[in-house]
C-alpha cells in the first residue's frame, strides 16, 4: 500500500512538474535569434538537426569521444530497458514490446557500462572533478542502483512479474493489488520513485530542455523573417 | 596604471589541455566605469545597499524575458564536454575559466534563489547564497569570457556560455558595477555616433585625407562620400576602420570595390559604427538603441542597400539581430518595419556583408582583380568567432566560412588553412572579443590568444605563412597588439579587404 501511494505521488510529481516545466519553456520568449551557426534554414532543417542532437547526441560526438561513448552507452540502454519495461503495463502487450524484449535485456549491460563510465570520469579527470556536485555523483549512484536491482531480478533472483504486472495494472485502473515483499524488487521501485520525483526538480530537466533551446531549435533565417517577441514588440511602437 | 606583469605561455606543437590551476586568473580585474558613464547609460553610480534585492530582481526579470539563460540554467548536467573548449582556459588554465563553472558562478545562484532544490537542499545541488565575494567574481569572470560561443557549439544541449555571460554583466550593470571600457565606447557612440568619439567634421577631414592618399598612390580619383543623400549603398563599418592600421587599409579596399563596380556609396557621420558593444552586455534597449541610428541613417539618407564592413561581433547584430531591433531586413508586417523595406532593395539581401558584396562582384565579372599583386604574400584566415557561430554569409549554411575563402583564393595565389579543429565553426576567438580589448586585462588577452597563436605557428612553420587574413576590427587591434609578445610580425596582420585592394584593377 505504501508502494501504491508511493507511485502515484511520484507520477504525480513528475508528470505535473515536467508539464509546468515545459509550460514554463514555452512561454518564456527568446527575443533574438541566437542559433549557434552553422545552423539550418528552414523548419525541416531545424527537425533534422533536433534529431541527430537527440539520438545521436552530435554535439557532444564533436565534443568528447568518451563522454560521448557512455553517455550514448547509457541513454540508448536506458531507452531499450524502459521500452522493455512497457510489458508490465500494457494489457494485450503491444508487438514492438515483444520484439524488445531480448534486447531490452542485454541493454541494461550497456546503460550500466555507461553509468559506471561516467562516474568514473568524474572521479578521474581533474576538470570533471571539480565541477561536479554532491548530487552529480549522487544521481548516477542512484541510476546505477536501479539498473543493478533490475539486472539483479533479470539474471539472477527472478521476481513474481506476473503478480507485479497485477500490482501496476492495478494501479492504472485504481484497483489496488498486492505487491511482491521481494527486497531487491522494493529496492529497485524505491529508487524508481525517487527518481521520478527529482526528476523535474533537477538537472535532468536537461531531457525537456535541449527541445527548447535556443542554439538548436531556431531556423537561421534573420534576414529573411523578421523575428519579434511580445514584450520586444512594444518598443517599435514608442519610436 | 599599468598591468602588472606576467608571464608568456609557450607556444607548444600542439594546443594542450592543461591540469588546472585554481585562482590563477582570480586578481584580474578589468578598471570599473565611474559614476558618471554608468549614470549617462541610466544605471546607479555605485554599488548600493540594497544591491542584493537588486541583483535577484533583476536575474528574474531576465528569466522571464530570455528562454536562453532559463533554460541553459537548468539544463546543464556537468558533463565536462566544454572543460576543455575555452581558449582563456586553454591559455589560462583558471578553472573558472572552463564554460561549465563560468556558468556554475550564476548558476549556484540561481539555483539557491529560484529552484526548489536549491532553496531545501542547497548543499546537495551546489548551491550558494548571492555574496559580496560571489558578485566580485562575477565581474572577475564574467569579464574574462569573450562571448565567442565555442562552447555552445559542442554543448550537447546548446548551452551558451555568452548568454549567461551576457546576463551577468547586464546584472552588475543594474548594480552600479559596470566595465569602464565598454561603458565608455557605449556612452561614445550613443553621444556622438561612434565607438572612438570621432565628430563629424573630422571624420570628413580623414575620408578627405584618404581620398588624397588614394589617388597619389594609384592615380585614380577613388572617393569616399559621406553623407550622400540618395547613394544606393549605405557603408557601415567599425570606426577603427577610419583611424587605426592595418583597419583602414581595408576601408581603401571597400572604396576601391565601390569605384570599380561602379556604386554609388556613402558613409554615415550619424551612424558612423558598425560595433555595437550593447551586445556584450545583454541589454536589449541598449543594443536597440545604438542600433537605430542606422535605421534612421538609412532612412534619411534614402539608400537603397545597407552593407556591414569587416568587424565580427557587428557582423552578428547586423545579420542577427538588425531586423528585429531596427526593421532593417525583410518579412516584417508592421507599420514600422514596412516603412524601411519598402525603400530597400529587395534583390539584395539586407544587411549584406562586404565579403559578400565584393565576392559576388568578382564572380559576375563586374570587377577586375590581379592576385599575382599578392605573390608576396602566403595567407591564412582566421575565422572570426562572432562570424562563424553566430551568423551567415549567402544563401547555404557555412556560406560564412567559405565566401570569405573564395573571396581571399580570388585575391592570392598562396592560401593555406590552419588545422582542422581550429578553424571554421571552431574557430578559436583572437583572445580580444566581447569587451576585453582594453589593456587593463592584457594578461587576459595574450593568454587567451594562445591557442590562435598555436595554430597559426604551425602554418608558418610548415607552409611559409606571412599573412594572417581578417574580417573583423577587433581581431586586428588584438592581434596586432599580441602576436607580437609570441614573436610575431605585427605586419603579419591584416584585413580582407587589404588584400583585394592590392589586387583589384581601377580604371
Amino acid at each position: 500500500m505504501i508502494y501504491a501511494g508511493l507511485f502515484y505521488v511520484a507520477t504525480f510529481v513528475l508528470v505535473a512538474g515536467l508539464a509546468y516545466k515545459i509550460f514554463d519553456y514555452s512561454r518564456t520568449p527568446a527575443p533574438l535569434k541566437i542559433p549557434t551557426t552553422p545552423a539550418p534554414t528552414t523548419r525541416p532543417g531545424v527537425v533534422y538537426r533536433m534529431g541527430k542532437e537527440v539520438v545521436l547526441f552530435e554535439s557532444l560526438f564533436k565534443s568528447n569521444k568518451w563522454i560521448w561513448l557512455f553517455g550514448w552507452l547509457f541513454h540508448m540502454g536506458l531507452f531499450l530497458v524502459l521500452a522493455r519495461h512497457l510489458r508490465y503495463f500494457t494489457e494485450p502487450v503491444w508487438f514492438w514490446v515483444d520484439i524488445v524484449q531480448p534486447f531490452g535485456k542485454y541493454a541494461s549491460l550497456m546503460m550500466v557500462a555507461g553509468l559506471a563510465g561516467l562516474l568514473a570520469r568524474r572521479f578521474l579527470v581533474d576538470r570533471v572533478r571539480y565541477i561536479s556536485t554532491p548530487s552529480d555523483y549522487l544521481m548516477l549512484l542512484l541510476l546505477l542502483g536501479i539498473g543493478l536491482s533490475g539486472m539483479m531480478m533479470t539474471f539472477v533472483v527472478h521476481t513474481d512479474i506476473v503478480a507485479l504486472k497485477a500490482f501496476f495494472m492495478g494501479l492504472i485502473y485504481f484497483d489496488t493489488q498486492p505487491l511482491p515483499q521481494d527486497p531487491v524488487l522494493l529496492v529497485h521501485l524505491a529508487l524508481v520513485a525517487l527518481l521520478m520525483l527529482i526528476f523535474p526538480l533537477s538537472k535532468l530537466l536537461h531531457a525537456p530542455g535541449v527541445f527548447f533551446s535556443p542554439t538548436r531549435n531556431q531556423a537561421d533565417n534573420p534576414r529573411e523573417h523578421r523575428h519579434v517577441a511580445a514584450w520586444a514588440a512594444r518598443l517599435d511602437q514608442n519610436s | 596604471m599599468a598591468a602588472p606583469e606576467f608571464d608568456i605561455p609557450e607556444i607548444k606543437d600542439d594546443i594542450e589541455v592543461p591540469k588546472l590551476r585554481e585562482g590563477v586568473m582570480s586578481h584580474v580585474k578589468s578598471f570599473p566605469a565611474a559614476r558618471p558613464i554608468q549614470e549617462f547609460l541610466g544605471y546607479p553610480g555605485e554599488l548600493g545597499d540594497d544591491w542584493k534585492e537588486r541583483a535577484l530582481g533583476k536575474m528574474g526579470d531576465l528569466l522571464g524575458k530570455y528562454r536562453s539563460l532559463k533554460v541553459f540554467l537548468d539544463a546543464c548536467v556537468h558533463c565536462g564536454a566544454c572543460t576543455d573548449k575555452c581558449h582563456y582556459y586553454l591559455g589560462t588554465s583558471d578553472p573558472k575559466n572552463m564554460p561549465v563553472a563560468r556558468q556554475e558562478l550564476m548558476r549556484q545562484v540561481y539555483r539557491r534563489y529560484f529552484t526548489v532544490a536549491g532553496k531545501v537542499f542547497p548543499g546537495l545541488v551546489g548551491a550558494k547564497e548571492l555574496t559580496r565575494e560571489t558578485l566580485d567574481a562575477w565581474y572577475n569572470y564574467y569579464y574574462q569570457c569573450s562571448e565567442c560561443r565555442r562552447c555552445s557549439v559542442f554543448c550537447p544541449y546548446g548551452i551558451d556560455t555568452a548568454e549567461i555571460t551576457m546576463a551577468g554583466r547586464e546584472i552588475l550593470n543594474h548594480v552600479g558595477i559596470g566595465q569602464k571600457y565598454t561603458n565608455e565606447i557605449l556612452g561614445k557612440v550613443i553621444k556622438i555616433g561612434n565607438n572612438l568619439g570621432l565628430p563629424g567634421p573630422a571624420l570628413a577631414d580623414t575620408l578627405e585625407g584618404l581620398e588624397e592618399d588614394m589617388e597619389a598612390d594609384t592615380g585614380v580619383p577613388v572617393k569616399m562620400p559621406l553623407d550622400v543623400k540618395g547613394a544606393e549603398v549605405l557603408l557601415i563599418t567599425p570606426s577603427a576602420d577610419f583611424f587605426s592600421e592595418p583597419h583602414v587599409e581595408s576601408l581603401i579596399g571597400y572604396a576601391k570595390v565601390f569605384h570599380a563596380a561602379g556604386i554609388s556609396w556613402t558613409l554615415s557621420s550619424h551612424a558612423s559604427e558598425a560595433g555595437n558593444f550593447g551586445l556584450f552586455e545583454a541589454n536589449y534597449e541598449m543594443m536597440r538603441k545604438v542600433a537605430m541610428r542606422i535605421r534612421d541613417a538609412a532612412l534619411e539618407l534614402g539608400v537603397k542597400r545597407i552593407v556591414v564592413g569587416e568587424c565580427g561581433h557587428a557582423w552578428r547584430v547586423a545579420y542577427s539581430f538588425w531586423n528585429t531591433l531596427t526593421g532593417i531586413g525583410y518579412g516584417g508586417n508592421d507599420p514600422f518595419s514596412i516603412e524601411l523595406q519598402k525603400q530597400l532593395d529587395p534583390s539584395y539581401p539586407q544587411p549584406q556583408h562586404i565579403c559578400e558584396l565584393t565576392n559576388d562582384l568578382i564572380k559576375q565579372g563586374k570587377i577586375k582583380v590581379d592576385p599575382s599583386a599578392n605573390d608576396d604574400l602566403v595567407v591564412t584566415f582566421h575565422d572570426s568567432c562572432n562570424v562563424a557561430r553566430a551568423s551567415r554569409m549567402g544563401t547555404e549554411p557555412g556560406g560564412q566560412f567559405d565566401i570569405p575563402r573564395e573571396l581571399i583564393r580570388a585575391v592570392v595565389n598562396n592560401f593555406h588553412d590552419m588545422a582542422d579543429g581550429t578553424i571554421r565553426e571552431a574557430t578559436f576567438c583572437c583572445g580580444g572579443g566581447g569587451g576585453l580589448l582594453t589593456d587593463d586585462l592584457m594578461e587576459v588577452r595574450v593568454k587567451g590568444a594562445l591557442p590562435r597563436a598555436t595554430a597559426l605557428n604551425n602554418v608558418v612553420k610548415e607552409s611559409q605563412v606571412n599573412f594572417l587574413a581578417l574580417i573583423c576590427a577587433i581581431c586586428k587591434a588584438q592581434f596586432t597588439k599580441v602576436l607580437p609578445k609570441y614573436g610575431f610580425d605585427m605586419s603579419m596582420v591584416g584585413g580582407v579587404h587589404q588584400l583585394v585592394s592590392k589586387a583589384i584593377k581601377l580604371d
